[in-house]
């Protein structure tokens, strides 16, 4: 009687406890609390500044991107009049973000890895070069660097009707690069739509060269191969289809030239002061990647009768590349975030163009440094994640 | 930007404290327990308006209108503070209270005046927009720019007004935009761009910045309406009046003729309009209401001048830009210049 009466009246209680107790469920709770608190901290902070700024009689708000901009860029990548909207100027600047970023960053890799192996080098000059380079570049800032550039770029160029001469109709002069525009004509959609199918047809062959080599043993010039199909079929295509594509070419008019497309003094500048700049960090990341390679893993090469190249693109650079790739992606993303610096030189990047003529037109400042700050974020995760990848992909898979 | 990135996170920062703040009242008090006007001024340093001068004092008309407003505040027309702002900084740092009046070259604007929360006192100066070429290029007016590059400032008024001019004349033409003014000048020196566009008024001085001043010249069009004045926040009335009657006291005092050096005779004048001007006689005080003295008026123009003269000694024959008086004339003269009778 006792004995039921207990378990009757212990039942409820052992199941609250089971509940209390249970390590997932307190986990699931007490996290989902944090975020609720999170959701109206955040609701708040929203309520409370759209509250205040009304009271400042400061209208907030997200309409104003529909609004006439009115205002000109000096690179438009895309469709971009006095007519557009904020919203279009919006779209431009962070092209010319993405624009800078993404060739900064080829360059930089470019130079980066010949800068960071020169410093390797037995050849002492080479070696001594690539160090004072590093050396310099790293340790000033890189806005100095960038005005440098610039006024580096303005005072050796002349202007532009004493401009070089280049061959294909370019020249360079202080208003920048202007070269012909290619404009497509019937069936160029075709060559275009030939890169990828080149490109995986390549890949496939490479495949199965590896595949054949694993089984027999033999070895098949893969690179010649890939590089024949890669730029062969493009090129057949293009002559087959009898050459459709013309070119606008720009033409001296009054004070500038007209037509073509330009590559203007303030992108070359950004390219130059930011990868050069960049390139420095990177060089020292791949000095210490191939470093952290122990010389062991190259006699061992070198002993199963591999040649340095081949021990070089075989051994040593995959288990470098395990060390480089993680700093290498901070490096990426600290070049994007520094394109930013653009607008001390008069480049149209996001900053310049959103955070600075929107941003003062409107007056919407709160709006727009939230937005632009979320764009950043947005570029930086989605580079971080690409890098991820990659490097989930040569991370060393433990057998 | 990184400047402004951080003013913008402050003004978010001033506008997420807990509960709603009465708007800006009391910017009056505030500014006398401080014991000094905060005021924002050109941070590049525009000749005339608003720069410090070889032994680091400010000084210009700009400069004036903050030391008029401290005068009638304090008595002292050196209790002022400056805080150096570019064009993209100086609104945001009037709404987050980082400053108590701008007087900063900024141009009246509808937008302005009625989006951002802030409010114009009045125009100090009546002002327009111009370009200054290179005298190679052979150009001698504006309606040959057709094609051009034009370097600009940003978050200005003259990056607007320039595509404005281009488009209704049927011209094309390439903006280099720059964030600071210093940038702008050498890009433009650096050959950059064919044309420099601002205000009339600060071409000159910039002109004088170049290399070889001689090899610019400035083009007769005037292509817009700039009317530059102080501004401050909406929602704090008396301040509103002080800093926008400070304006008119110098006005009121170059009409009737009184001036930094007869102010104290003029106390005896026997003009009614005079007399309430400098709170002469019996129950004669329109300072009190709005929080002052009734000897506001005299402590402006015994510490700072009228109107003539601080125009005369900044941007005028006393200074090296020599500007006509022009619009910036009184009503009487011929000019826009024009203040409500003290009543
Ligand atoms: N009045 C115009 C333009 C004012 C302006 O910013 N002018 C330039 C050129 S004269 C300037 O003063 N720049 C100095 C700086 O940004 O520090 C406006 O209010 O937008």
């Amino acid at each position: 009687m006792t004995l039921r009466d207990k378990t009757a009246d212990e039942t409820p209680r052992s199941w609250v406890r089971a509940v209390l107790y249970d390590a997932t469920i307190r986990g699931w709770v007490f996290q989902g609390l944090v975020l609720l608190a999170l959701i109206l901290f955040a609701v708040w902070v929203v309520h409370n500044t759209a509250a205040n700024l009304r009271a400042a009689n400061i209208p907030f708000g997200f309409d104003f991107l529909n609004m006439r901009a009115g205002f000109d860029i000096s690179q438009k990548p895309i469709d971009y009049t006095l007519d557009s909207s904020h919203a279009q100027a919006f779209k431009v600047g962070l092209l010319n973000t993405i624009i800078v970023s993404v060739l900064g960053i080829i360059l930089a890799t470019i130079i980066g890895f010949v800068v960071g192996i020169s410093r390797l080098s037995r050849n002492w000059l080479l070696a001594r070069a690539a160090t004072v380079y590093i050396e310099t570049l790293r340790n000033v800032p890189l806005l100095l660097q960038l005005l440098f550039w610039y006024k580096a770029v303005l005072s050796v160029l002349p202007g532009p009707r004493q401009g070089y001469v280049l061959p294909f109709s370019a020249n360079l002069s202080n208003r920048g690069l202007t070269m012909p525009r290619p404009i497509p004509g019937e069936g160029f959609e075709i060559v275009m739509w030939s890169v990828p199918v080149a490109v995986a047809l390549a890949w496939a062959i490479a495949r199965w060269a590896k595949n054949r080599q694993a089984a027999t043993g033999q070895s098949f010039p893969v690179f010649r191969a890939s590089l024949g199909i890669v730029v062969g079929l493009p090129v057949v295509l293009f002559v087959v289809l009898g050459a459709p594509l013309s070119f606008e070419i720009p033409e001296l008019k009054g004070f500038n030239f007209a037509g073509g497309m330009v590559v203007h003094p303030e992108l070359i500048a950004m390219l130059l002061g930011i990868s050069l700049y960049t390139a420095t960090f990177i060089a020292e990341t791949v000095r210490a990647g191939i470093l952290a390679v122990s010389t062991g893993q190259s006699e061992a090469a070198f002993s199963l009768g591999l040649r340095p190249r081949q021990t070089m693109r075989l051994i040593v650079v995959p288990q470098a590349m395990r060390v480089i790739i993680p700093p290498l992606t901070s490096q990426y993303l600290n070049l994007t975030k520094n394109s930013s610096l653009a607008l001390a030189i008069g480049y149209p990047d996001l900053v310049a163009v959103f955070a600075g003529s929107t941003l003062n037109i409107t007056g919407h400042a709160i709006e727009v440094i939230a937005i632009t700050m979320a764009v950043y974020l947005a570029l930086s995760l989605i580079t971080a994640a690409l890098m991820n990848w990659f490097n989930a992909r040569v991370a060393l898979v433990e057998r | 930007m990184r400047s402004n990135t951080f003013k913008t996170l402050l003004l978010g920062a001033v506008f997420l404290g807990a509960g709603a703040v009465a708007a800006s009242a009391g910017t009056l008090d505030d500014v006398k327990a401080k014991g000094f006007v905060q005021c924002g001024v050109n941070g590049a340093g525009l000749a005339g308006f608003g720069a410090p001068d070889d032994a680091g004092n400010w000084k210009g008309l700009d400069v004036d209108a903050c030391r008029a407003v401290a005068a009638a505040v304090f008595g002292d027309p050196s209790k002022v503070k400056y805080t150096g702002l570019s064009a993209k900084e100086r609104f945001t740092a009037l709404q987050s209270k980082e400053i108590d009046m701008l007087a900063r070259n900024s141009t009246n604007t509808m937008s302005r005046d009625t989006q951002l929360g802030i409010t114009f006192t009045g125009v100090n100066y009546y002002d327009g927009q111009g370009f200054m070429v290179k005298k190679a290029l052979g150009v001698s007016s504006a309606k040959d720019l057709n094609g051009a590059s034009v370097c600009v400032q940003s978050g200005t008024t003259t990056e607007l007004n320039l595509a404005d001019y281009f488009k209704s004349n049927g011209m094309t033409f390439n903006a280099v935009v720059f964030e600071k003014q210093e940038e702008a000048d050498a890009a433009y020196d650096a050959g950059r761009c064919d044309a420099y566009t601002t205000d009339a008024s600060g071409l000159y001085s910039i002109r004088l910045k170049m290399t070889n001043p001689d090899d610019s010249i400035v083009l007769p069009e005037i292509i817009s309406k700039e009317p530059l004045g102080p501004a401050v926040r909406q929602g704090d009335d008396q301040w509103e009046s002080i800093v926008r009657w400070s304006h008119y006291a110098m006005l009121i005092a170059e009409e009737f003729g009184v001036t930094q050096a007869n102010v104290d005779e003029m106390k005896s004048s026997e003009n009614p309009e005079v007399q309430r001007l400098l709170g002469v006689g019996e129950g004669v005080d329109f300072g009190t209401p709005i929080g002052l003295t009734k000897d506001w008026a005299y402590n402006i123009i015994k510490g700072v001048g009228n109107y003539g003269e601080s125009f005369e000694r900044n941007v005028g024959e006393g200074s090296p830009l020599k500007i006509a008086r022009g619009l910036n004339a009184l009503w009487t003269k011929g000019g826009l210049q024009y203040a409500p009778p003290i009543r």
